[in-house]
């Protein structure tokens, strides 16, 4: 049990990192370009909403960290 | 592939593997000097052969049984995780809302756990230095692995990106060798920031080309192919240096304490 619990620690510590909002962020972004690229929006317009979903979150999730912080 | 992105490939590898090299060099250092160099040696001997199965194992997965667009979206959002934790840091340590990661301090904690520690030896090795040292150089060599694999995949160019990596590797032996010390004047901050950009910029890029894996079909292809990657770097430094201003008039109090923020 132990073993298993340091696997799932290295592995989010690995892949998740300091901030899960961050990881969590390019998830979101990642599943609503998945949702306009069904929903029949162009490829090239999904592709760059996305990228501009990520930059946006990435922003929210620092400005959130950084507030939350300084309380 | 297009020369910049063999050059984009090449060159963030190299940095990235630098920057994790020298903060193993600095875990192997004090153990060497506190424990002995024999386990802290076959300690490193030890991870660095551990990293090669690992790496030889999933790479062959990963480039026998993903399609490319699959593929493009796996390691696009693990280079997009990583880069943007990188560059989260070092937006945060630009802005003064982060401590400066310093090499020296590092190796006196080190240091200090190691003389503290009782000495046990397993199979003539003194047990402690031994496990430091390969968990340090494992760790720290697990994240080159993983962009050395998913850059050389996705790139189309394993050996650049393993060439790479090893020539970093020998050069932090090399200056680690004659300046028996941390090598504390490497500008880790700096060169943490270089790669958090360029690890986002082909994050950004590879995760989102490869959505059209969950739609059932090929990648999907951003405006302009490979030129979108300069646009996309472009983007992502502007980004950092307003947080960079902006992130400090933010806080909700005038404290500059850093400690609580991870």
């Amino acid at each position: 049990m132990s073993l298993l619990r340091g696997v799932y620690r290295f592995l989010y510590d690995f892949i998740v990192g300091d901030d899960w909002k961050v990881a969590a962020g390019v998830v979101v972004s990642l599943a609503i370009g998945l949702i306009l690229l069904r929903a029949g929006l162009p490829s090239s317009r999904v592709i760059v909403i996305t990228a501009a979903l990520v930059v946006a979150l990435f922003v929210v999730a620092l400005v959130v960290d950084v507030r939350g912080r300084g309380e | 592939m297009s020369d910049h992105t063999v050059w984009g490939l090449g060159a963030v590898t190299f940095v990235a593997a630098f920057v994790e090299f020298v903060e193993a060099l600095t875990i192997v250092l004090a153990m060497g000097l506190t424990r002995g160099w024999r386990s802290a040696l076959a300690g490193t001997a030890a991870a660095i052969a551990a990293l090669t199965v690992f790496t030889a194992v999933v790479g062959y997965a990963l480039a026998t049984w993903l399609p490319r667009s699959a593929l493009q979206l796996i390691v696009g959002v693990l280079l997009l995780i990583f880069g943007l934790q990188w560059l989260r840091k070092a937006i945060l340590r630009s802005a003064g809302l982060k401590p400066l990661h310093d090499e020296d301090d590092e190796f006196r904690e080190q240091s200090a756990a190691a003389r503290a520690a009782e000495r046990h030896n397993r199979l003539g090795l003194d047990w402690f230095g031994f496990v430091v040292s390969f968990k340090g150089v494992f760790l720290e060599g697990v994240e080159v692995v993983f962009i050395v694999i998913t850059f050389g995949l996705s790139a189309g160019d394993v050996p650049v990106a393993a060439g790479a990596a090893i020539a970093a590797g020998f050069f932090v032996v090399i200056i680690g060798v004659a300046a028996s010390r941390p090598l504390s004047a490497v500008p880790d901050n700096t060169l943490k920031y270089a790669v958090g950009l360029l690890l986002a910029t082909y994050g950004t890029f590879w995760a989102t080309e490869g959505l059209g894996a969950l739609q059932g079909g090929g990648s999907l292809v951003w405006p302009g192919g490979d030129w979108a990657l300069p646009v996309i770097f472009g983007a992502w430094f502007a980004l950092s240096r307003v947080l960079v201003i902006m992130l400090p008039r933010t806080r909700a109090t005038h404290r500059p304490q850093w400690e609580n923020i991870p």
